[in-house]
C-alpha cells in the first residue's frame, strides 16, 4: 500500500489537488510535524503539541485536502537537520504566512528577521512591528507563531534577558539558544 | 455540519477496504489504477462535500463508479490478440486470490455486492448506498452472487 499512497500523493500534487502536504521529521527534541502549501512552509508543530490536532486545524483553516507527502518537504527537512547539527544558520525556504494576520503577522515577520545567534526583547520586537507599546501583543504573537524554529521566536527574550515563554517548553528554548551560542548574553 | 477531517484520515482508515473492493470488482491488476482514480476523484470533490457523516460509504460509492467506468472502457476496447499471452498470469492470479477470482467473474452488481459484504463487512443498507440501489435490491444481488459462487464451488 505504501507505493500506492506515494503515487497518489505525487499525482495529487501534479494535478493541483494537494493543498496541504505534511511530513514528520526527527529533531533532538522529538518529532516535528512540518506542513506546506504550494506557496511554502506554513506550519511547524513542536513535539509538545498533538500532531492530530495540528492536522485538524490545518484542515479547518487552510483546506481539508491534507495529505502525508514527505517528498514535498524534503527541502525543509534537510535544512532543519543541518540547523540542528549547527551547520545552517539561515533557512532558505519559501514561507506561507496565511495562518497569521494583522499585528501578530507583522510581529512574526519581524521575528523572521532576527539573525542566528542574536536575540531581541519583546519590547524591541513590538517596536520593530510598528507599535512599541504593544509588548503584550508581541508576546502573544510569539506564542502563536505557526512556523517556530524557522521563524525563530526562541530568539525573543524578556527585557533583561529572562527566557520568557516558549510553546515547545523552556528547556527547548534554552537548548536552542545554547546551540546558537547566545544564552546568558543580554539582548542587544 | 461536521468539520471535514484531514483527507489523510480517509486514506488511513479506508484505503485498505477500497483496495479490497476494487480487487474484487476489477481484479488485482487493474485495481491499482482504479484505486488512484477513486482517491483522486474523492480528493477533488472533498472540500465541497457537505456531509462528513459517512465518508466510508462515500468513498466506496466512488470506488464502485470507477469500477463500472473501468468495465465500460474495457467493453469498448477491442480485444487485442496479444492478450492471449497473458493467460498464464491469470493462472497465477487464481492461485493468489482464490475465491476472489470467482467473485471477479460474477456480473458487476453481484460482484460489487459480494465484495462490499465480505471484503468490507458492510451491512445491506451501506451496500445499497454504495451501489445506488434499494437495500432489497442489494440483498438480492448479494443472494444471487452467493448462489452462483456456491454452485461453482460445489
Amino acid at each position: 500500500m505504501r507505493t500506492e499512497l506515494k503515487r497518489l500523493a505525487d499525482r495529487a500534487a501534479a494535478e493541483g489537488l494537494l493543498d496541504v502536504a505534511y511530513a514528520t521529521t526527527d529533531s533532538p527534541f522529538g518529532p516535528l510535524l512540518l506542513a506546506r502549501t504550494p506557496r511554502g512552509l506554513v506550519r511547524v508543530s513542536l513535539p509538545a503539541y498533538d500532531a492530530d490536532e495540528t492536522l485538524e486545524e490545518l484542515a479547518a483553516r487552510i483546506s481539508p485536502r491534507v495529505l502525508e507527502a514527505p517528498a514535498q518537504l524534503d527541502d525543509a527537512r534537510r535544512q532543519l537537520d543541518l540547523y540542528f547539527e549547527g551547520k545552517l544558520t539561515e533557512f532558505d525556504l519559501p514561507l506561507d504566512w496565511s495562518l497569521t494576520e494583522g499585528f501578530r503577522g507583522k510581529v512574526q515577520r519581524a521575528i523572521y528577521g532576527i539573525p542566528y545567534g542574536e536575540t531581541r526583547s519583546y519590547m524591541q520586537l513590538a517596536a520593530s512591528a510598528g507599535n512599541e507599546r504593544a509588548v503584550r501583543a508581541a508576546g502573544s504573537a510569539c506564542g502563536t507563531n505557526p512556523i517556530p524554529i524557522v521563524v525563530p521566536c526562541h530568539r525573543v527574550l524578556r527585557t533583561g534577558g529572562a527566557l520568557g515563554g516558549y510553546g515547545g517548553g523552556l528547556p527547548m528554548k534554552r537548548a536552542l539558544l545554547e546551540m546558537e551560542g547566545v544564552l546568558g548574553r543580554k539582548p542587544t | 455540519m461536521t468539520a471535514l477531517p484531514p483527507f489523510q484520515t480517509l486514506l488511513d482508515e479506508h484505503a485498505a477496504d477500497v483496495m479490497a473492493v476494487l480487487r474484487g470488482a476489477v481484479g488485482r491488476t487493474d485495481a491499482e489504477d482504479c484505486f488512484q482514480e477513486t482517491f483522486l476523484a474523492a480528493l477533488g470533490a472533498y472540500p465541497k462535500l457537505g456531509d462528513a457523516s459517512n465518508l466510508r460509504g462515500w468513498l466506496l460509492t466512488i470506488a464502485h463508479r470507477k469500477a463500472i467506468d473501468h468495465h465500460r472502457a474495457n467493453g469498448r476496447r477491442p480485444l487485442p490478440v496479444a492478450d492471449v499471452a497473458e493467460v498464464p498470469t491469470m493462472a497465477e492470479e487464481a492461485a493468489d486470490d482464490g475465491i476472489w477470482v470467482l467473485v471477479g467473474a460474477l456480473p458487476p452488481k453481484q460482484r460489487a455486492a459480494v465484495a462490499l459484504r465480505y471484503a468490507c463487512d458492510l451491512p445491506h443498507t451501506e451496500i445499497a448506498a454504495a451501489l445506488g440501489c434499494s437495500p432489497e435490491a442489494a440483498r438480492r444481488s448479494l443472494h444471487e452472487g452467493m448462489k452462483r459462487l456456491r454452485k461453482e464451488l460445489a
